[in-house]
């Protein structure tokens, strides 16, 4: 198969991972302006529900992944009552500081239950190898992440464009004190929200294991992903998110394939020149 | 009605003396054209301060006032037209620029240092002033002459008492007057107002004005009121601004006896103006 | 009025009171002539560990240098081991390449950050909030990944081999107890420690407060903003070139954590522990962290960050503003009860 698809098809998946791993944090701070960077310390405690449900418990691969949902959702729903609620007028900086802290707590309790190896996970039968394709060689835990994912992102976008619900969240985003007036309830608007974003990551994570592995190290290594994700997107933008998504997945397997030596340097580079050229992000609207 | 008709003509006359950019104006302005997206919010504006002028610029909420200081300070950038201040065209200058040659605003909502004493506040403008606050190597403390304007000026403005205090310990009157301080130590040429009593109670907002009346004849001043008596009483000349335009511009006289403006101002809101 | 009638004014109302007030903010403190008597200490009372003390010295130094920029103008940063790491890898190469000398080492590592500083400034005094942050991790992380790749040059994964100091001003040699290191890290920090009193206390010290508390509204009196702040930036980095130089000298040895995001968050940590805007605050945070980090030496690395964790969230959310501000605090109030319990005895 020719290298160009083969990256093209990696990237999309990779893209997909990501794009559930950030959605949530890219709402949540366009409606809060609540900076957490514990967002991927969610997608770390989903992968490693997944992994404990299927190696101690031998739970199915597909009967855990809504487990790792709802830890994601529960998760985050209890560290916004705790903590996050109290700094939701803070300056950004303190939000910084106190969700930076919440990742090492979760980076080192991690290393302590786990260790810091790599989690191993056996993939159901049925979800491993590949399949021939007119010339490509797809690999069907690839193939399953793209299709699962894309119809993740479907339900989402339904739920944000169609429902109650959605009406308020995308309200809330856009003007939030117009929210208030409106009598929407955006302190549980926002509780909900964040739920919904910790389950995303949290499904995120665990559907990731498979393909960039699980060590404690993954809350910090993929935020700055889910980071470049959230302002090259522009924040509460969801069609924005993907694209980024997309095409950091694609640029990152692009430039590990071509250029091994200087693809993370790229990207970093990337990500500047996007945030300098549009503070607000490609489809921001401030 | 050919009162209305001579308001008319001073309005004309006066855009084309801020167009010919005549001697004897101290800011002026012309074509200016703002827009958010579908929103206009300044439609061919044109005004002219003579200097020394006492000038009051009213209308409606939502007519583009406080838009209009911020394209003529360089906080926001026109689409189109032309700014000068004196003979100078200014259109292209940053903000601080503009204050380092004499153009100068206050806010409506109090916008200052909570942190810095009022005297600091008030030391910190005249050193920006003076072009002394980028030297790193020497004390505050040696710029003596610096801080005793400082506190000169806090002193006429009845603040020389509180101007150790954090300002944000001042009562709201007194952080309002340290709006018109921190303007004021920038020696402005021409001073917009924006506001200056907004939520002041009434007989402070008298004080407040009757000091603004008081300053020198120098200081060319452009304020936004709500109150007509207030405007009525201490303006020169005043300027209606409806929907990002002018609907005219004249003398007290002159505006008070407009049809148009009793009908889409005056006469809604405040009833017909008393002349001060 | 006129600008004559306000000088006039100025004349009659006795501003002798405004210029006392200033410089009653700059005078020393009886405290801190007796905090820097205090660090002469560890010579005497525990000379086994002074090589900690050079290194709580030199995070010192670097913590001072994020608080100008971050503590007095409101800059966040999220990668200021970017500098620190330039002049550790610059004082390593120039002693690669030959050069020991480690007072010179030390200035041309202070330009080479103060460089790199003044040309990322201009993008810095443009943005702010998150951007900013966003900015500063990705420059940070982009400066690491560079050394990274740049292992012809960096040494890369393994760090730069074969570093050599000479002694400090030909006659001190860099012991294994760590006596030159301290003496040249405590130096170094006080005289550094000075000059960002001078700047704090000066009129751009004012105007750099003035743009941490509203920097909106700085252009309105007059301020040219972005300048101010290139200015410090470019500062700070050299400062923070300065103590990475210190540390490349010292310990004879640099490598990419000298760059890292966790450098970067651990001097964070320092200033907020001790308190941000305070110009002891990354001095006090730089002592707290450093011998608990040592303490706890033992701990594997993955744990002693649960308890560094633990310790940002408690003090974000109970003492925001540093263990000098918890001090400033507890002061004020057994003064005030100290004042209580005399009004109450005189009748």
């Amino acid at each position: 198969m020719p290298p160009v698809f083969g990256v093209l098809f990696d990237g999309i998946a990779y893209g997909m991972l990501l794009f559930l791993m950030s959605v949530g944090l890219s709402v949540t701070l366009g409606m809060m302006n609540f900076v957490n960077l514990a967002h991927c310390s969610f997608a770390m405690l989903g992968g490693y529900v997944t992994v404990t449900l299927m190696n101690a418990l031998g739970w199915p691969f597909f009967a855990t992944l809504p487990v790792a949902f709802i830890a994601g959702a529960v998760a985050s729903i209890v560290l916004e009552r705790l903590f996050f609620r109290r700094f939701y007028n803070s300056n950004e900086l303190n939000q910084c500081l106190l969700t930076i802290g919440i990742v090492f707590v979760s980076i080192a309790a991690a290393a302590y239950i786990y260790g810091t190896d790599q989690q191993p996970m056996q993939l159901p039968p049925y979800l491993q190898g590949s399949i021939h394709f007119r010339g490509l060689d797809l690999a069907v835990y690839r193939l399953f992440l793209i299709a699962a994912a894309a119809l993740i992102t479907i339900v989402l976008v339904v739920t944000l464009e169609w429902t109650r619900f959605g009406a308020q969240v995308r309200a809330a985003v856009n003007n939030q004190r117009m929210a208030r007036g409106l009598g929407i309830d955006v302190d549980t608007l926002f509780g909900f929200t964040f739920a919904l974003g910790g389950g995303l990551a949290g499904l995120g994570g665990a559907l990731a294991i498979a393909m960039l592995g699980l060590d404690p190290s993954f809350a910090l290594t993929y935020l700055i992903y889910v980071l470049i994700v959230v302002s090259v997107g522009g924040l509460g933008s969801i069609a924005g998110s993907f694209a980024a998504a997309m095409l950091l997945g694609v640029a990152d397997m692009a430039g590990e394939y071509y250029i091994p030596a200087l693809s993370s340097v790229l990207i970093y580079l990337v990500m500047l020149v996007m945030i300098m050229w549009r503070p607000s992000g490609l489809f921001g609207r401030r | 009605m050919g009162q209305v008709e001579m308001g008319q003509n001073a309005v004309s006359e006066t855009i084309t003396a801020g167009a010919g950019n005549a001697d004897g104006s101290a800011l002026s302005a012309r074509g200016i054209n703002k827009s958010f997206g579908s929103l206009v919010v300044a439609a061919d504006v044109a005004i002219n301060l003579p200097a020394g002028v006492r000038y009051a610029l009213i209308g409606p909420n939502g007519a583009g006032k406080t838009t209009l200081i911020n394209l003529l300070t360089g906080m926001l950038r026109p689409d189109a037209g032309r700014i000068f201040l004196g003979s100078d065209d200014i259109t292209a200058l940053p903000p601080e620029a503009r204050v380092q040659r004499g153009l100068v605003r206050t806010y409506q909502i109090n916008s200052l240092f909570p942190q810095l004493s009022a005297l600091e506040a008030v030391t910190l403008a005249v050193c920006e002033r003076r072009r002394i606050a980028r030297t790193w190597w020497r004390p505050l403390t040696a710029y003596t002459e610096d801080i005793d304007e400082a506190h000169g000026i806090l002193a006429t403005l009845n603040l020389a008492a509180v101007c150790y205090r954090p300002t944000r310990e001042l009562a709201y009157g007194q952080q309002r007057l340290l709006e018109i301080a921190l303007a004021l130590a920038t020696r402005p040429k021409v001073l917009l107002l924006d506001e200056p009593a907004a939520g002041v109670p009434r007989e402070e907002s008298r004080d407040l004005f009757a000091a603004i009346a008081g300053l020198s004849r120098d200081i060319t001043v452009l304020f936004i009121e709500h109150d007509m008596e207030l405007v009525f009483r201490f303006a020169s000349r005043i300027l209606v601004l409806v929907g990002g335009r002018v609907l005219v511009e004249g003398t007290p006289a002159e505006i008070a006896a407009d049809e148009r403006v009793r009908a889409v101002y005056l006469g809604k809101e405040h009833g017909a103006p008393r002349h001060g | 009025m006129t600008s004559d009638s306000i000088a006039a004014a100025a004349r009659e109302t006795a501003p002798a009171g405004a210029r006392d007030f200033l410089r009653g903010q700059i005078r020393w403190r009886w405290s801190e002539i007796v905090f820097w008597l205090a660090t002469l200490l560890p010579f005497v009372l525990a000379p086994d560990y002074l090589v900690l003390a050079s290194q709580v010295a030199i995070s010192a130094l670097f913590a001072l240098s994020l608080d100008l920029i971050l503590g007095f103008s409101g800059i966040v940063s999220l990668g200021h081991a970017a500098y620190f790491g330039v002049g550790a890898y610059t004082a390593g190469l120039i002693s690669v390449w030959g050069w020991g000398e480690p007072l010179t080492g030390l200035v041309v590592a202070g330009i080479a950050a103060g460089l790199v500083g003044y040309v990322t400034s201009f993008v810095i005094a443009r943005f702010r909030h998150l951007a900013l942050i966003m900015i500063t991790l990705g420059f940070g992380l982009l400066l690491q990944e560079a050394a990274n790749s740049a292992g012809w040059l960096t040494g890369g994964f393994n760090g730069l081999q074969g570093i050599h100091t000479w002694p400090l001003l030909g006659k001190f040699e860099f012991d294994l107890y760590g006596y030159t290191a301290y003496a040249y890290a405590l130096a170094g920090l006080f005289l550094i420690f000075l000059v960002a009193r001078r700047i704090i206390h000066s009129p751009f010290g004012l105007a750099l407060r003035g743009i941490r508390e509203n920097g909106a509204r700085m252009p309105a009196i007059g301020a040219p903003t972005h300048s101010h702040i290139r200015t410090i930036y470019t500062i700070a980095a050299i400062i923070a070139g300065i103590a990475g130089a210190m540390l490349t000298q010292s310990t004879e040895t640099v490598s990419l954590e000298a760059l890292g995001f966790q450098r970067s968050a651990d001097v964070l940590v320092m200033l907020i522990l001790g308190g941000t805007g305070k110009l002891y605050g990354g001095i006090i945070g730089a002592v707290v962290y450093m011998v608990a980090r040592d303490q706890f030496a033992g701990l594997n690395p993955q744990y002693w960050y649960f308890w560094i964790g633990l310790l940002l969230i408690a003090v974000v959310m109970f003492l925001p503003n540093g263990i000098l501000g918890g001090l400033e605090l507890l002061a004020e109030s057994a003064k005030a009860q100290w004042a209580k319990s005399k009004w109450a005895k005189t009748p």
